[in-house]
């Protein structure tokens, strides 16, 4: 399939003369470094950085002088961005993209620590890791209900309707059964009931699934923000004290230095979000469902000839699709806190932004999940640090990352063909 | 009569004939003014329909009979609000546990819960009632007049929002950053208001100016992106939204903006000089925004049905291969219309501030209205006219919602439920039509989307 995501428009040719995409990002990237190495080496103070691996100042730690990081980094950047605008083999393209921003990220960093009053000049690289696990766990789970629904056809828009719903039905009937397992349950059928209305409206009545989704997640706000005013407001204790899933720690793997304290001694969530990655991976493009899946997105009337059954196959996974986001939902309710108004508040859509930024694959929406949730724990960080940077820049990122990456300055991007098409057997 | 398209053979038409055929859309429908004639782009659209040319035509009053219960656009809105009804009265129920208990001896005693319910429905729907439209206990002018004022002055930024994405929608586009076009356009308004030393009216035109710049501005960026780089718009709206969202909550607490007699994020408030006149006396909040709103709507209904560029944005909206086959260049079309589209967000954001609504920033200073203005064009069938109707049903739900939530205890939310519900059973018209079991309309063009997929 050659199909662009946008066929009707008319794509100027990038691909001419001396100017390749790479040589334009390479000379962004080049530029970007010498930027990090002259602005941020220059604001950098002579204090030593340090990158602790425990939860506190003590412990090893890795430390550079401020100035000789934040301008050593600086130039890595500007290197690699060089060397792609000097025309490299494309195969080194998504590494030395992936060195260049990575180096000016610890250029920013070695700044920013620096610069820190006296006493919390210090970064704790294990709070970093697991606060960036947590902050992307709602991603995860958002995303990977988009790749589900979008790679056998049906936009998902409505991940933060799923998630909220999931949220909001784990912790009332988490409440009012007193087990975090039939909290999870309900979860998952919370989001599966949202999902459930996506499917029948685009499915079976053709509405726009943009539409729908959007619709949906205004219903979803509605209907949760009702009964959570008058079920859970007038009796707290009854309707909206969900028990808790605890942490648990996984033996050996959790006294791995940085690692195993950020990861291995997380609750169910965790270890479920990243296992659902792995499980939707393999099950994506490995098994006879993935196949079918992935051609009914692409191809349906090609499928459908094949025997495969195009509406069945994504009533199957759409309602799959809410039952995973459902369950993301309950990773707030049924692990930090109680249930509030709206309180996924947009995670919706990053996980949208997550999923197209992974280019509609399990893994790719994982490592985009993992950016955004970096990118909101760094905002976390920056302000107990007192740093000069606005955070809310810095809650912008994930937005115009996404930005840049469907305008095709960072890779193209392309949805699954017939993601977004009713399919309407002729 | 013989029929040209085989898929549709039977009289009751699928779902899928009218998605098939969503490309035009013409048809002048009784909710509208004879000034809205919407014309067909794609002439072969038409052709496909079986035409009623060949049938004897019947008696006007046995027409209007025939079209009462058949799945035509008013017919379907009616009944698609009172379905929304239907099911906002039964989350009332189970909502309420004094009413929910009376079910559990329903075998019992019937009427003990069929009275409560009863009781507690017919109560908030009667408020909701009385806060939009008139209230008959109301005493002297003002009262009287009150429940009007309130729905007028919801209904008017709605209409801009609502218009906004209705023009995307007719050029091939789905705007849902109207939300971050207005919240752009009322941080330029304000900033404008309170910052520019200039004479009242003057200042009013600039502040407006500015905000519908503002909109503008974040309507062009998607629209350049669709047209040089085939970045689909959706996504990129969705993104514009958040940033703008961030961008006001870091400008609200900015030295030179935020009120320095507050510590909470809230910015100067505007000049009285730069603020819409009240219409009806100091004591009720209706202001020059639904004139405003109204003389937007005449201009977009000129600009889609009487103006080239109009012409052009239908045609590239109806099929852009087509379009730019007959020399319309798309990838301006695209800009234009998303830089008029993002003008009337922004102008709806504005209305926020400078009316009544608001007299400072605030972080949720336009509240939602950038997605209900994507409620209110999909509800007015992406038509200007429909459009303002669209948007005085929600301003009167949300005027009405407020006094169901201080007087039936009802919280507002309620009116959201109903509102997308609406929208729901608007946008899938065959499930109304299932439900009621209607007759299937003459030649009635009730697909309302034109989006298509990423």
């Amino acid at each position: 399939m050659s199909t662009t995501a946008v066929p009707e428009v008319a794509v100027t040719a990038v691909d001419e003369g001396f100017w390749t995409r790479n040589r334009k990002i390479g000379a962004v990237l080049l530029a970007l470094g010498v930027l990090a190495a002259v602005l941020f080496g220059a604001l950098a103070t002579d204090q030593h950085a340090r990158f602790t691996l425990s939860e506190t100042e003590g412990g090893a730690a890795l430390e550079i002088n401020g100035t000789v990081g934040a301008i050593l980094f600086g130039l890595i950047t500007a290197a690699s961005g060089g060397a792609l605008l000097a025309g490299v083999p494309k195969r080194w393209f998504t590494l030395l993209l992936g060195a260049g921003l990575v180096a000016f990220v610890l250029s920013f960093l070695c700044w920013q620590v620096s610069a820190a009053p006296e006493g919390r000049n210090f970064m704790p690289l294990v709070n970093v890791v697991r606060g960036t696990f947590i902050l992307a766990l709602p991603l995860i789970f958002g995303a990977l209900a988009g790749v589900l629904c979008e790679r056998s056809g049906v936009v998902n828009v409505a991940i933060e309707g799923q998630l909220l719903m999931g949220a909001f039905s784990g912790a009332l009937f988490g409440s009012m059964s007193g087990s975090v397992w039939v909290g999870l349950a309900a979860a998952a059928i919370g989001g599966a009931f949202i999902s459930f209305l996506l499917a029948v409206f685009s499915i079976r009545y053709l509405v726009d699934q943009v539409v729908m989704g959007i619709v949906l997640n205004l219903l979803a706000v509605g209907i949760t923000g009702f009964l959570y005013e008058r079920l859970m407001q007038t009796d707290a204790a009854k309707y909206n004290s969900a028990p808790r899933f605890g942490n648990w720690e996984i033996p050996l793997l959790s006294d791995i230095p940085l690692i195993g304290p950020a990861l291995f001694r997380g609750n169910i969530f965790l270890y479920l979000g990243l296992l659902l990655v792995l499980v939707i991976h393999l099950a994506l493009f490995r098994t006879r469902w993935g196949l079918r899946t992935r051609s009914v997105g692409e191809h349906p009337t090609a499928a459908d000839t094949l025997g495969v059954k195009v509406l069945r196959l994504r009533y199957r996974n759409v309602i799959l699709a809410g039952l995973v986001a459902g369950v993301g939902g309950a990773s707030y309710t049924l692990a930090l806190y109680s249930f509030t108004k709206n309180m996924i508040g947009g995670k919706g859509f990053i996980a949208l932004a997550a999923l197209i930024f992974g280019r509609w694959s399990p893994t790719g929406a994982l490592l985009a999940a993992l950016f955004f949730g970096f990118a909101d724990q760094l905002a976390t960080y920056l302000g107990a640090i007192g740093s000069s940077i606005p955070s809310q820049f810095l809650a912008m990122l994930p937005y115009l990352a996404t930005i840049l990456a469907v305008a095709g300055l960072v890779g193209k991007v392309r949805a699954p063909a017939a993601d977004g098409k009713p399919y309407i057997k002729g | 009569m013989t029929n040209p398209n085989p898929a549709s053979g039977s009289p009751d038409k699928e779902p899928a004939t009218e998605a098939q055929e969503s490309l035009s859309e013409a048809r002048a429908t009784p909710t509208q003014p004879a000034g809205d004639t919407e014309q067909t782009v794609p002439a072969t659209a038409t052709a496909k329909r079986p035409s009623p040319a060949g049938e004897a035509r019947p008696s006007m009053g046995r027409m209007f009979l025939d079209n009462l219960w058949a799945a035509n656009t008013v017919t379907v809105t009616v009944l698609a609000v009172l379905l929304a009804m239907v099911v906002g009265a039964v989350l009332i129920i189970v909502s309420d546990p004094e009413v929910l208990a009376t079910y559990g001896y329903i075998t019992a005693r019937p009427t003990d819960a069929l009275n409560a319910s009863w009781t507690v429905v017919s109560e908030a729907y009667a408020n909701l009632f009385k806060g939009a439209i008139f209230d008959p206990d109301a005493v002297g002018f003002t009262a009287a007049m009150s429940p009007i004022s309130e729905t007028l002055t919801y209904a008017a930024p709605l209409v801009f929002t609502g218009l906004s994405v209705a023009l995307a929608f007719r050029g091939g586009l789905f705007n849902i950053g109207a939300q971050g076009q207005a919240t752009i356009g009322v941080i330029l308004a304000a900033v404008a208001g309170f910052a520019l030393p200039l004479p009242p009216v003057v200042h009013l035109l600039v502040a407006l100016i500015a905000g519908a710049l503002g909109g503008a501005l974040w309507g062009f960026i998607p629209g350049i992106l669709k047209a040089r780089a085939g970045a689909h718009e959706v996504i990129n709206t969705i993104m514009l939204n958040y940033v703008a969202v961030y961008f006001l909550t870091w400008i609200v607490v900015q030295s030179g903006v935020q009120d320095p007699n507050r510590a909470d994020a809230i910015s100067k408030p505007v000049d009285s000089s730069a603020q819409l006149p009240r219409l009806l006396g100091d004591d009720l909040r209706v202001h020059a925004g639904i004139l405003l709103a109204v003389a937007a709507t005449w201009f977009i209904a000129w600009l889609l049905n009487r103006s080239t560029l109009g012409f052009e944005l239908r045609a590239v909206g109806a099929n852009p291969d087509a379009a730019r086959t007959a020399g319309i260049s798309v990838t301006k079309t695209y800009v234009l219309v998303m830089v008029f589209a993002g003008m009337l967000a922004g102008l709806g954001g504005s209305t926020m501030v400078l009316g009544t609504t608001a007299t400072a920033l605030t972080p949720l200073v336009i509240a939602q209205i950038g997605f209900d203005g994507i409620l209110v064009a999909l509800l007015g069938r992406v038509k200007p006219w429909g459009v303002l109707l669209a948007a005085l049903l929600f301003g009167a739900l949300q005027a009405g919602g407020n006094r169901m939530q201080s007087y039936s205890g009802i919280s507002l939310e309620l009116v959201t439920v109903l509102q997308a519900l609406i929208v729901i059973f608007i946008a899938a018209p065959a499930l109304v039509k299932t439900i009621f079991q209607l007759r299937a309309a003459r030649a009635a063009r009730l697909q309302t989307s034109l989006a298509k997929g990423w």
